[in-house]
């Protein structure tokens, strides 16, 4: 168990150092003129300049400067220490406002997955090859196959333009209202996975001895199904649900830009529309460390809560 | 195949004795006392799959649309009239016009050939990565495979979309080629890990076969065994992931289009369009409505045309 938790944490620092030097490297090094790049268009006096390349240690040449930096600029990562955007504000800043939109976002896109994916795939598994399942087997696939870009605008054209059924953007204080259209829509994928996740898993342990032994003891179906089964077959659905809560928060970026939802993704959106290169380059560096952490948070807690997992 | 002639002939009797115009193969047409393959059971499954039908015409559909657009609309997309502005239908353009006055379907017809190229283009860069990996990591074994495992491993943990943004900021160049390779180059980049180890996987099963022993010891090389004997035999469920993926980059495609990171105009692709289609959605809707349609409908004929084939050769699932 230790050497498992060990091999994964050396993974993920791995992919850690993999990921932000791809990023530094493609955004920070290798252009024309970095100091200019900062001031803009305005002109640069060779006292500022002569500041600039001390502090930042660029007059050290080759490989060795280049580490250099780029050490620096993780300290600075995992200081949380962002700098600023073309805009003047602070990243780190922009960040802290932004964050708890997108944490209430994805938990409402958690809270759907689970309450409607869970529920259906139990029902599809109990069921199997009955109506019931394979609609379910049919439309998780088409969910499973639509886009995000697809779903987002068409969900906000329909049923918050034409309909009204929603509000179609949320604006600066979103309520819970006005995140539930959004929140569906990001969980809708997650939906279809827990669904399709439950359903093969309660289909497996339907299957199993356990199950036989209790039925030929004379328990009721839904004793059976709710005590026994459910409580095996949900360790893969509750670890794919820990997964997802990370993805869901790095990867809102089209559904918060199409909604108009002041999180992460929307700011890393609009960072993108407006070519502002520090606001892109910090929210990726941020949002790459939060997918790694909770993917290794899961892989651990998976370990722990099934035995079946070999810790190699 | 070497009775494909009597195949063929009895395939001709059948073909005159009904009008029914529907493809045998040689694996179960006069093969009744035969055993069947893995291959002929899979295609007696398959034959059966409404889903296969409908998702292997909607591939075959759009990739006549991308090859020959002008068979299936008469406009020119970029004959764009601004005081046509959300016109409605009129003239072969069938579902009027968008916001910048061009033909709205004649757009989306001729977006099919960006996104298929890059899917394919992409599908066929994974596919040579993966196997070359997959190969190496699968048929040596030992720290080769090792090395080669943690490879994949720390490039699967590399979030896609965000990567890509990173990746294609640094994209400087608006010429219609330059983006498209970038793009193809990205995807290809951080999308060969599940086929790889796909790969890896079959090549192990097929190594520890007898043939391959057989072959070893009629004196054959490495790379005459991983070329002629193995490769053959571990290329199907490669296709068959290579299928799906080829769907999820044309997403992928169209969501950095959308983010206008990805192709950019003159390229026609459905991300821009459908960005420009949702800005001005309340004035109209079907520039939005119809570059979706058809962006939705490719996906899903990959992936599902994909998932049919690997749900009737997984003989688990029998």
């Amino acid at each position: 168990m230790f050497r498992y938790i060990l091999r994964r944490l050396l993974q993920m620092v791995l992919a850690f150092f993999g990921t932000t030097l791809i990023v530094y490297a493609l955004t920070f090094a290798g252009q024309g003129d970095p100091i200019q790049a900062l001031a803009g268009e305005r002109p640069v006096t060779p006292a500022q300049r002569a500041y600039l390349t001390e502090k930042y240690h660029l007059d050290a040449t080759g490989v060795g400067g280049f580490f250099y930096r780029y050490f620096d600029y993780v300290k600075n990562l995992l200081q949380g220490n962002l700098g600023e955007s073309l805009t003047g504000r602070n990243i780190g800043d922009i960040l802290q406002q932004a964050w708890p939109v997108t944490v209430r976002l994805a938990l409402i896109a958690l809270a759907v997955a689970i309450i409607f994916g869970v529920t259906a795939g139990v029902l599809a598994g109990i069921r199997r090859a009955s109506i019931f399942d394979n609609s379910t087997l049919v439309l998780t696939l088409l969910v499973l196959g639509i886009p995000t870009i697809v779903l987002a605008p068409l969900a906000q054209y329909f049923l918050g333009v034409k309909w009204q059924l929603f509000p179609p953007t949320a604006g600066s204080d979103p309520t819970f209202y006005a995140l539930l259209l959004p929140g569906i829509v990001l969980g809708s994928l997650s939906l279809a996975t827990a669904l399709r996740l439950t359903r093969a898993s309660v289909a497996e342990n339907l299957r199993a001895d356990y199950v036989r032994t209790a039925r030929s003891k004379g328990l009721v179906k839904r004793r059976i199904v709710v005590v026994h089964v459910l409580r095996n077959s949900l360790i893969p659905v509750v670890t794919f649900l820990g997964v997802e809560l990370g993805n869901l928060m790095s990867g809102a970026i089209i559904t918060e830009g199409v909604f108009n939802i002041p999180g992460v993704g929307f700011n890393l959106f609009r960072g993108i529309r407006t070519e502002d290169g520090p606001l892109v380059v910090g929210i990726v560096s941020v949002l790459v460390v939060v997918y790694l952490v909770s993917n290794l948070v899961v892989d651990v807690l998976y370990a722990v809560l099934d035995p079946r997992i070999r810790y190699e | 195949m070497s009775d494909f002639e009597t195949v063929a002939a009895t395939e001709n009797q059948a073909a005159r004795r009904g009008p029914s115009g529907e493809p045998g193969t040689p694996n179960q047409v006069g093969a009744a006392n035969k055993p069947r393959s893995l291959a002929g059971d899979a295609w007696r499954d398959l034959r059966r799959n409404p889903i296969f039908w409908i998702s292997l015409a909607l591939v075959v559909i759009f990739t006549l649309m991308a090859l020959l657009p002008g068979v299936f609309t008469a406009n020119n997309p970029n004959d764009c009239l601004l005081s046509r502005q959300h016109a409605g239908p009129s003239g072969g353009a069938i579902f009027g016009y968008d916001f910048q006055g061009c033909d709205t379907y004649s757009r989306a017809v001729y977006g099919t050939r960006a996104s298929l190229l890059v899917g394919a283009l992409a599908a066929l860069g994974t596919g040579i990565i993966a196997l070359v990996i997959g190969m190496l990591a699968g048929y040596f074994g030992s720290w080769v495979d090792a090395v080669l495992s943690r490879v994949i491993d720390v490039v699967l943990g590399i979030p896609l979309l965000l990567a890509a943004i990173v990746l294609l900021k640094r994209v400087s160049s608006d010429s219609q080629w330059a983006r498209i390779g970038a793009v193809v180059f990205v995807l290809a980049l951080l999308g060969w890990t599940t086929a790889a180890r796909v790969v890896r996987s079959s090549v192990i099963t097929a190594k520890e076969q007898d043939y391959v022993a057989a072959a070893r010891m009629l004196g054959a090389g490495n790379s005459r065994i991983m070329w002629r004997h193995i490769l053959p035999n571990s290329l199907a469920p490669a296709i068959v992931v290579l299928t799906i993926a080829l769907g999820s980059f044309i997403a992928a495609e169209a969501t950095l289009s959308f983010l206008g990171i990805g192709l950019k105009a003159p390229t026609i692709s459905w991300g821009q369009d459908i960005d420009t289609g949702r800005i001005h959605m309340r004035e109209a809707a079907t520039p939005l409505i119809v570059p979706s349609a058809f962006l939705a409908l490719t996906v899903l004929a990959f992936i599902m045309l994909g998932d049919a084939i690997r749900d009737a050769f997984d003989p688990k699932l029998r």
